[in-house]
C-alpha cells in the first residue's frame, strides 16, 4: 500500500515540475506580490496636487501658500483665477484640493483678528480628503500660532504616543499575514481542486479508482506536492517580508509552521471538496474563485477591516478560514503570543477541517 | 500540372530541438487510394500527418496535397482536404445537427446544401433520433463516425484520418471501414494512420514507420512477399525490431 | 463574414448550455456589488478603546465621557492595569488605550501641563495613524474647552487679542463621505476586466485542451475571423455586465451619474478590446486551463494593486507610478470615477483614451502575430 502511494505521489510531483510555466508563476506570484505591497502600496500623503484661488494676493496669503508648498506633502499645481477654474480643475483629475482665500484675507486678520479660507477636497476618495484636510489644517495652524506669539494655551494635555508591534507604521505588516492566507489558499485549495478535476475529466481518475489503491491514498497522494509547494511559498513571503521590510517573527517558529500547517490542510480540504462537486476543470475554477478566493480577499479582514462593515455581513466572516489563520499569524509574528491566545483560533480551523473533510467522504460515497 | 498523385512528398523532415519525428519522407499516395501508415508509438506517424494536413510546419523538404504546395498553397489545401483526430474533437456540448452546421459552415457550404446533405448523413448514420442531441451524450463508436462523416461532409480530395478507430468495438470498427471503402468508391483518397495490424490489410497500400524514418511502402501483399511472412503482424516485428536494433 | 458568425452562435449556444458558467457570469455582478461594496470599506469609525484612570478625579472622567460622545470612539473597558490593558491589546480586544496618571488634575492645575500615555495596535498602520489623529483632534478641542472652564477656575490668564484664521472646508462630489461612491464604479471596472481576462483566456485554452482547436486548424477559416468569433461574445457579455452593474449602482447605492453615460459604455467598448486581446495573449501563452489561470491571475492582481482602486496611485513611489502607465485598469477607472462621479466630458479624458486605444491596437495586433493555426 505504501509502495502505490509513494509511487502516485512521485507521478504527481514529476507532473507539477515539469511544467516550468506553472512553477515560475507559483513562486513568482508571491514574490512580486510582497515586494508590490511593501513597496507600492502606502497611504502616506505626498506630493497632493493642489490649486490656490487667491482672491487675496497679499503678504499674509503668500506666506501661507509659501508655507504649504514648502511641505513635502503638497504640490502646487495650479493658481487659479475664478471659482469656475475649480470645477474644471476637479473635472480633469488634476487636483485634489483647491485651497480659497476670500478677498482682504491679510487686512481682515489684522484688523478684526479673523479671517476665512475654504479647502475644497474632491469628496471622491473620502479617506484621502479626510487626511488631506488634516495636513492642511495643521500647516495653517501652524502659521497661526507663529503670528499669535503672545497667545499661549495655557492647558496643555500632552499624548506621549506608542505605536505598539509597528512603531514605523508600515504597510506591509498587514500584508505579510493576509498575503501567506491568500496564497496558501489559492495553490492548496483551487489548484487542488483543478488538479483532481482535471483526472476527472480526463478519464484517469477512473483508471487510479480502479486500481488496487485506496481512493483516499489516491486523493491524499495528489494534494501532498500542493501542500509542500505551499509551505515553501509561506517560508518565501516570511523570509521577504523578514530580510527585505523588517517585519519580525516574534513568537515560536515551530508554532507558527504548525499553525500554517493546519491553514494548508484546511484549504486542501476545501479543494477536494470542491473536486467532488466539479465535473469540469472550469466550473471548478469558478467554484473556488467566486465560494473561495473572493470572500477570502474581501471578508478576511485582510484589505478591509472586518468591524468597519455592516453588521449583517460580519457573521458570514466567520465562515471564511482565512479570518481565523490571518489573527493566529498576526499575533504569533507581531504580537509574540503564545499557544493559549490563539487556542480558540485554532479549533475553529480544525472544526473547519472536520466539517469539510466529512461532507466530502459523505459526497463521494454517494457517488459510488 | 495534373498527375495522379493526391500527395507526393520529397525528403520531408520535421525535428523538434535535437529530436528527428520525421527524416527525409518520400513518398506518392494514389488518388482514390486508401493508403495506411503504419508504425509503433512514437514512430512520427501523427507528425508526418500533422504536417500534411498544415497543422506543423515542416522543417525540410517538399510536398504537394492535390496539387498544391504545402508551404505556398496551406489555404487552398486546408479547403481541399479533412480531418480526424486521434482525440475525438466535435464539441461535446452541442448537438449533433449543431455541429454539422457549424463545421459545415466554416468549409463555406451555403446553409441550403448543408440541410439536404445532413439530412442523406443523418439517415445514413441512422442518427435520426438522435438529431437534437448533445454529442457529448453519444457512444464513442457512434460520435467516431459521425466525426468522419463531418470530416468528409465538405468533399474534400483527400480525408486524413488519426487512429480513428482507436478504443472503438470491433463491430463499429467494421462499420466504420465500410463507411471508409464508400468514400473511397466516391473517389476520395483517404490517409490513416492506425497501429492495429489487421487494419492494415484494408488499406490499398501501406508505409510502415520506425524512428522517424520510412522503413518499407507497398501493398499488404507485396511487402508479406518481400519479408516472406504471413502476416502483417509478422511483417511488421521485422521491420520494426530490425530497425530498433540497428 | 458568415464564418464569424457561426463561431458566435456557436459560443454563445455553449455559454448558455453550461449550468454552471452561465449563472456565474450573471451572478458575479450582483454579489460583487452587493457584497464587495458592502465589505470593501476603509471607514474608521467606533474605534475601540480602553482607559486606565487612576486619577479618577471629575476631569479625567470628563474626558472619557468626550472621547465616547463622538463617533470615532467606543470605550470598551477601564482596566486597572497596564498589563489588563496591554491584554487587551493582544487579544485585539481593543484598539488602541489611554493611561491617565494619578495627580493629572492635580498637575494640570499646578503646571498646567502634564502628560498622558496612548499605546496603539499599529499592526495596520493606517488605521493606527487615522486614529491617533482623531484622538489628537479630540484632546485639542479637548484642551481649549477645559482652559475656558477648569482654566476659569483657577484663574488663567488668556492672551489677548488672538488672531484666528477660521476655516471651513468642503467634500465636493460626495458631501456625506461614503465610502461607497468611491469604490463602486471602481468595482465595475474591476468586474469587467475579470470577465473579460478569465473567460477569454480559460476559453480557448480549453479548446486546445479537448482537441477541437485541431479540428478548427484544419479548416480554410481565417485566424482573424476565428478570433474576432472567439472574443466578440465576451465583449457582448462585458458590455452587458457594465451597463447592468452600473444601473444596479444607480438603483441600490444611489452612485450618481454626473457625466454621460454614452462615454463611459463608449470607452468600454475599447477598453474591452484591450482587456479580451490580453486574455487571448494568456491563452496563446498557455498549454493548460490550469496555466491559464494561473497567468490570469498573476496578472490581474498586479492590475488590480496598482490600479487606485483602494489605494492613491500619486502615494506611490515614482518608480512604481511609472509603471502603472502600462495598467490598462488605471485608465479605466480614472475614466469612470470622472464621468461618473465629477461629470467630466470627452475632452478632460482624451488622454485615456488615446493610451487606451493605442494599447489595445498593440496588445491585438501582437496577439494576432503571436497566435498560430499551425506550428
Amino acid at each position: 500500500m505504501f509502495n502505490g502511494f509513494l509511487g502516485f505521489f512521485k507521478k504527481e510531483f514529476i507532473q507539477i515540475f515539469r511544467d516550468k510555466k506553472s512553477l515560475l508563476i507559483l513562486l513568482g506570484i508571491p514574490t512580486i506580490q510582497i515586494l508590490l505591497f511593501g513597496f507600492a502600496i502606502t497611504n502616506e500623503i505626498r506630493d497632493v496636487r493642489i490649486a490656490i484661488l487667491d482672491y487675496s494676493k497679499d503678504n499674509t496669503t503668500k506666506e501661507i501658500i509659501s508655507k504649504i508648498v514648502s511641505t513635502n506633502y503638497f504640490k502646487l499645481y495650479k493658481m487659479l483665477r475664478n471659482e469656475k477654474d475649480i470645477e474644471r480643475a476637479f473635472q480633469t483629475g488634476e487636483i485634489k484640493e483647491a485651497i480659497v482665500f476670500s478677498q482682504n484675507f491679510g487686512q481682515n486678520l489684522e484688523k478684526f483678528g479673523k479671517a476665512n479660507v475654504q479647502f475644497i477636497n474632491d469628496g471622491t476618495d473620502p479617506n484621502t480628503a479626510t487626511t488631506i484636510i488634516g495636513y492642511t489644517n495643521s500647516i495653517i495652524g501652524q502659521y497661526q500660532n507663529e503670528i499669535t506669539r503672545t497667545r499661549q494655551i495655557p492647558l496643555i494635555i500632552t499624548p506621549e504616543v506608542k505605536m505598539r508591534y509597528n512603531p514605523e507604521l508600515k504597510g506591509v505588516f498587514l500584508s505579510v499575514p493576509g498575503l501567506i492566507s491568500i496564497i496558501l489558499m489559492l495553490i492548496s485549495a483551487m489548484m487542488t481542486s483543478i488538479s483532481i478535476t482535471k483526472e476527472k475529466e480526463s478519464g484517469s481518475m477512473e483508471v487510479l479508482l480502479v486500481s488496487p489503491i485506496k481512493p483516499a491514498v489516491v486523493i491524499i497522494a495528489k494534494v501532498i506536492p500542493y501542500a509542500i509547494i505551499s509551505v515553501t511559498i509561506a517560508t518565501i513571503v516570511l523570509t521577504l517580508g523578514r530580510f527585505v521590510f523588517e517585519v519580525p517573527i516574534k513568537g515560536n517558529l515551530i508554532l507558527l509552521f504548525a499553525e500554517i500547517t493546519v491553514y494548508v490542510i484546511m484549504s486542501l480540504s476545501l479543494g477536494i471538496l470542491i473536486s467532488t462537486v466539479a465535473k469540469t476543470q472550469q466550473v471548478a475554477l469558478f467554484i473556488s474563485l467566486i465560494g473561495l478566493m473572493m470572500p477570502t480577499v474581501l471578508l478576511s479582514g485582510f484589505i478591509f477591516p472586518i468591524e468597519n462593515m455592516p453588521i449583517w455581513l460580519q457573521p458570514f466572516t466567520y465562515l471564511i478560514p482565512a479570518r481565523w489563520f490571518i489573527v493566529i499569524i498576526k499575533n504569533i509574528m507581531l504580537k509574540g503570543s503564545d499557544f493559549s491566545t490563539i487556542l480558540n483560533e485554532t479549533l475553529v480551523l480544525f472544526l473547519m477541517i472536520l466539517v469539510t473533510i466529512s461532507i466530502s467522504i459523505k459526497k463521494y460515497k454517494i457517488r459510488l | 500540372m495534373s498527375n495522379n498523385f493526391a500527395i507526393k512528398t520529397i525528403d520531408l523532415t520535421k525535428k523538434f530541438g535535437n529530436f528527428t519525428a520525421c527524416d527525409n519522407l518520400t513518398f506518392e499516395v494514389h488518388k482514390g487510394e486508401i493508403f495506411g501508415f503504419l508504425g509503433a508509438n512514437g514512430a512520427g506517424k501523427t507528425t508526418a500527418m500533422k504536417m500534411l494536413s498544415g497543422l506543423l510546419s515542416p522543417t525540410s523538404g517538399t510536398a504537394k496535397i492535390a496539387d498544391y504546395d504545402i508551404y505556398k498553397e496551406s489555404e487552398k489545401i486546408k479547403k481541399n482536404i479533412g480531418y480526424m483526430s486521434q482525440k475525438f474533437s466535435l464539441y461535446d456540448d452541442l448537438t449533433i445537427q449543431e455541429n454539422i452546421n457549424f463545421f459545415a459552415g466554416i468549409y463555406g457550404l451555403s446553409n441550403k446544401l448543408i440541410k439536404e446533405k445532413s439530412e442523406v448523413v443523418i439517415n445514413e448514420l441512422d442518427l435520426k433520433k438522435q438529431q437534437n442531441k448533445l454529442v457529448g451524450s453519444l457512444p464513442l463508436g457512434w460520435k467516431q463516425k459521425l466525426a468522419f462523416s463531418i470530416a468528409i461532409f465538405h468533399n474534400p480530395a483527400i480525408v486524413f484520418l488519426d487512429e480513428p478507430t482507436g478504443g472503438v468495438d470491433p463491430v463499429t470498427r467494421r462499420q466504420f471501414w465500410d463507411l471508409i471503402y464508400q468514400s473511397a468508391e466516391r473517389g476520395l483518397t483517404v490517409f490513416l494512420t492506425t497501429h492495429y495490424m489487421d487494419e492494415s490489410e484494408y488499406c490499398n497500400r501501406i508505409a510502415i514507420m520506425a524512428n522517424g524514418k520510412l522503413a518499407a511502402i507497398g501493398t499488404p501483399k507485396e511487402l508479406k512477399e518481400s519479408n516472406s511472412s504471413s502476416s502483417m503482424n509478422d511483417v511488421f516485428i521485422q521491420i520494426a525490431r530490425g530497425k530498433n536494433y540497428v | 463574414m458568415r464564418q464569424i458568425l457561426l463561431i458566435i452562435i456557436k459560443e454563445f449556444k455553449q455559454i448558455f448550455r453550461n449550468r454552471i458558467l452561465l449563472p456565474l457570469i450573471f451572478m458575479m455582478p450582483i454579489i460583487q456589488l452587493l457584497i464587495l461594496a458592502n465589505a470593501a470599506t476603509f471607514e474608521i469609525k467606533k474605534i475601540k478603546l480602553a482607559i486606565i484612570d487612576n486619577d479618577k478625579s471629575h476631569i479625567s472622567k470628563n474626558f472619557a465621557y468626550k472621547l465616547q460622545s463622538g463617533d470615532y470612539f467606543k470605550i470598551i473597558d477601564y482596566p486597572n492595569s497596564i498589563k489588563d490593558a496591554e491584554k487587551l491589546l493582544e487579544t485585539n480586544s481593543i484598539d488602541l488605550y489611554i493611561y491617565i496618571p494619578n495627580n493629572f488634575e492635580r498637575n494640570l492645575a499646578k503646571e498646567h501641563t502634564e502628560k498622558i500615555g496612548v499605546v496603539v495596535n499599529a499592526i495596520d498602520g493606517s488605521k493606527a495613524g487615522v486614529s491617533f489623529n482623531y484622538l489628537l483632534n479630540n484632546i485639542a478641542s479637548y484642551q481649549s474647552e477645559l482652559t475656558k472652564t477648569f482654566g476659569n477656575k483657577i484663574n488663567l490668564q488668556i492672551a489677548q487679542s488672538p488672531k484666528i484664521i477660521s476655516n471651513d472646508y468642503y467634500f465636493w462630489y460626495n458631501l456625506n463621505q461614503d465610502y461607497k461612491i468611491y469604490v463602486v464604479p471602481g468595482l465595475l471596472v474591476l468586474l469587467i476586466t475579470i470577465v473579460g481576462i478569465f473567460l477569454t483566456a480559460i476559453n480557448i485554452v480549453r479548446e486546445k485542451e479537448i482537441g477541437t482547436i485541431e479540428q478548427i486548424n484544419v479548416t480554410p477559416i481565417k485566424k482573424i475571423e476565428f478570433i474576432i468569433g472567439k472574443l466578440l461574445p465576451f465583449w457582448l457579455i462585458g458590455m452587458f455586465e457594465l451597463i447592468f452593474g452600473m444601473i444596479v449602482a444607480r438603483i441600490v447605492y444611489h452612485i450618481p451619474v454626473l457625466g454621460n453615460p454614452l462615454l463611459i459604455i463608449g470607452f468600454a467598448s475599447i477598453y474591452l478590446t484591450l482587456v479580451l486581446g490580453i486574455g487571448l495573449l494568456i491563452s496563446t501563452a498557455s498549454q493548460n486551463q490550469q496555466q491559464a489561470v494561473f497567468i490570469s491571475w498573476f496578472f490581474m492582481l498586479i492590475f488590480v494593486l496598482l490600479s487606485g482602486l483602494f489605494t492613491p496611485i500619486e502615494n506611490m513611489p515614482p518608480l512604481v507610478q511609472n509603471i502603472t502607465l502600462f495598467n490598462p485598469l488605471k485608465y479605466f477607472i480614472e475614466v469612470i470615477r470622472l464621468v461618473m462621479l465629477k461629470g467630466s466630458t470627452f475632452s478632460d479624458i482624451k488622454l485615456q483614451f488615446f493610451m487606451t486605444t493605442l494599447y489595445s491596437l498593440v496588445i491585438n495586433s501582437i496577439a494576432i502575430l503571436v497566435y498560430r493555426k499551425s506550428s
